[in-house]
């Protein structure tokens, strides 16, 4: 029990009453950014980066994984109470959180929310905590080809998995990885797309990126709505909640179900979006009372909220481990990692031990913390929605342009958000997916730089690439990925024997 | 038609979705065929010591483009990729109410700092959107800034661009 001994370790270090009073702070300013439109995980976390630059990395790291804790928690609330789901993987829990409301049982579906949530990420964590050495130790033994296909798979799994059309993902993606090869290359010395101005010699920084799509773009699409704010009052009391709990176990196999999912979608990076449907889904198909569902069901209220927790979760297994990020919230936070000079990969849990098993620890706490703090406070963050959009989307507006300063301290990077903003804006309209670009923006100069090795390696011959079983194993996984719509379409032609020529559309 | 749905028929009216799909298609295949020059322009091939610095760019340009004109493609030849109205004239105007003051508050930054800025912007769009009385405009677009002075200059140290008000209170 290696890892039980590390983690308690971990414990020791994220227990001091510095750390607690950052993981108090964080679940609290997670739930506000997950409650307000236009603020969100992913650019939440990227605009306070720059305020912990001079914080010890660990309880940095600890502040804000707590803020995306308390986003996942916060979703919950807008969706239930007021039907507008406060982040897009809380939008399965509108369909039978909001009719519950409705009929009078807000107390009851906040409670069945935060209690899934907080068990899918517990059982999420549980999984980090003794998968995550194994893979570590296992990708010790990666080379330039290896991480370059675990970069592939990611990529692929996104254009197979994702909601929208593969031409929109891939074009989204290659605009990511176009826009991370400005600048200088690291390796030549040679200006790349720069086009004689000294301004984009730095590239572009992807926390502009997300703080501009994620944040500007929210505030564009929420304005053309003409928001206005109905919500349903909500009490928790203790009978309510222990009420509900009572309820709770008979629901153990949809529960786990939605975990198990989430933690597969969070782990190859299909994130909680999709886990938060398909878990819905898959427990309405099996759920006796499945045709009961959107009328107000707990059990679809439990399907989504475990799977888009257990899947927010998972999504730092690889971040940690490889380097690689399942979700945009994970790809900020391993921005920050390499501005706290530490390096995401295997060799992090054998240099920073502290620093992993204390962030690890720090999920067991943040999600109790968690779960506490939003069962005693839901009625303030009801009131702050109730606060008119005419006040908060400039204040939105305002927090983000500060946001994108501090970055660089530059205001060509204000500027540049107003540019993301309008790119997030078309883009979520035109059902582009934001998240591969924001991820292949973050992993580019990783991707390239493995590629060029690997063709290094094997002087230009890209057959590298299958050249062992481990290397070709993954590099075969990722095309199953890409194709997987496909293949799908295809068995299922064949199983039911008619040959329509239809257009191949990609499965939900 | 009832005159009632001839009115709805005139607040749907707006840019078609097919043509911001065929516009941002463009613009995409526009920006991979950048990609592909400049990448041509900074060496694609293979030098004596490794893969040139325009390797790996040029075949994301070449990816691009064809997912672009996949896109293209599909928009154009079959009729059900992309219906509708992308963007009502109404729902635009409400957009760019909000795009371009943050448009001007961003410019008005350069000079005025951020702080100044901020509270004017945020008194406007209070003013023109909620229609709130000055009661309620002043405290609030006032609060914000000074609890950002105080958070960022004071507490963090961290400097925000200042204009002309704060070199006279001497910062």
């Amino acid at each position: 029990m290696e890892e039980f001994s590390s983690l308690m370790q971990g414990f020791n270090v994220a227990l001091t009453y510095q750390n607690l009073m950052f993981m108090f702070i964080g679940i609290l300013l997670g739930v506000l950014i997950g409650v307000l439109p236009g603020l969100g995980g992913a650019n939440g976390v990227a605009i306070l980066l720059p305020l912990t630059f001079t914080m010890p990395p660990t309880s940095a790291i600890i502040m804000l994984s707590c803020i995306y804790w308390g986003a996942l928690f916060g979703g919950a609330i807008t969706s239930i109470l007021f039907n507008i789901p406060g982040e897009p993987w809380s939008v399965a829990t509108t369909f039978d959180g909001h009719p519950m409301a409705k009929a009078g049982r807000a107390g009851e579906a906040l409670t069945a929310a935060f209690t899934s949530s907080f068990v899918g990420a517990l059982i999420a964590v549980i999984v980090i905590t003794f998968l995550a050495p194994l893979v570590a130790k296992f990708s010790l033994q990666f080379g330039p080809p290896e991480f370059f296909a675990v970069q592939l798979l990611t990529f692929c799994s996104f254009v197979g998995l994702g909601k929208g059309h593969p031409a929109k993902t891939i074009a989204a993606m290659m605009l990511g990885f176009a826009l991370a090869a400005v600048g200088l290359d690291t390796v030549t010395g040679t200006l790349r797309m720069t086009f004689g101005t000294t301004e984009l010699l730095r590239g572009f920084d992807f926390l502009i990126a997300v703080i501009g799509l994620f944040g500007i773009g929210e505030i564009l699409l929420t304005m053309e709505e003409g928001l206005a704010f109905k919500g349903v009052h909500a009490r928790i009391n203790p009978r309510v909640v222990w009420h509900t709990w009572k309820q709770l176990p008979k629901y153990w196999m949809t529960a786990l179900r939605g975990t198990l999912i989430g933690c597969w979608m969070g782990i190859t990076p299909g994130g909680a979006t999709p886990a938060s449907f398909m878990s819905y889904g898959i427990a309405k198909r099996f759920s006796k009372t499945g045709e009961k569902f959107g009328t107000g069901e707990m059990e679809g209220v439990v399907a989504p909220e475990t799977a888009a927790h257990a899947a927010g979760t998972s999504a730092l297994l690889p971040m940690l481990t490889l380097g690689i990020p399942g979700s945009p919230t994970a790809a900020v936070l391993l921005g920050g990692l390499l501005i706290w000079g530490l390096q995401p990969g295997p060799l992090l849990f054998v240099e920073q031990k502290d620093f992993v098993w204390g962030l690890i620890a720090s999920m067991y706490l943040g999600n109790i913390v968690g779960l506490l703090i939003v069962l005693t406070t839901v009625p303030w963050w009801a009131a702050i929605l109730r606060v008119p959009f005419s006040i908060i989307a400039p204040i939105i507006v305002v927090i983000c342009a500060v946001g994108a300063y501090t970055v660089h301290n530059a205001m060509l990077d204000v500027a540049l958000m107003l540019v993301f903003g309008v790119v997030g804006y078309l883009f979520k309209k035109l059902d582009y997916p934001l998240a591969p670009l924001v991820l292949a923006l973050v992993l580019g100069d990783m991707a390239e730089s493995s590629f060029r090795q690997s063709m290094l390696l094997s002087r230009g011959e890209v057959s590298i690439f299958w050249s062992n079983g481990l290397v070709g194993g993954i590099c075969a996984l990722a095309m199953l990925m890409l194709f997987w719509p496909v293949i799908t379409k295809l068995l299922a032609r064949l199983r039911r024997g008619d040959n329509d020529l239809d257009e191949a559309r990609p499965v939900e | 038609m009832s005159d009632n749905g001839q009115h709805e028929d005139r607040a749907h009216r707006g840019v078609s979705a097919k043509t911001m799909e065929i516009v941002v298609a463009l613009l995409t295949l526009a920006l991979g065929l950048v990609v592909i020059y400049d990448s041509r322009r900074v060496g694609a091939g293979w030098a004596e010591d490794g893969p040139q610095a325009g390797y790996f760019p040029f075949y994301i340009g070449v990816i691009l483009c064809i997912a672009s004109v996949w896109t293209l493609w599909r928009t154009v030849f079959s009729g059900k990729a992309a219906a509708g109205v992308f963007v009502s004239h109404k729902k635009l105007r409400l957009v760019l109410s909000v795009f371009i003051p943050a448009m001007i508050y961003v410019a008005a930054t350069w000079f005025i700092g951020i702080y100044v800025a901020s509270a004017v912007f945020i008194g406007a769009f209070m003013y023109w959107h909620g229609r709130f009385a000055w009661t309620r405009i002043v405290p609030v677009s006032l609060s914000v800034p000074v609890s950002m002075f105080l958070l960022f200059e004071v507490w963090f140290l961290v400097p925000l661009p200042k204009g002309p008000l704060e070199a006279l209170i001497g910062y």
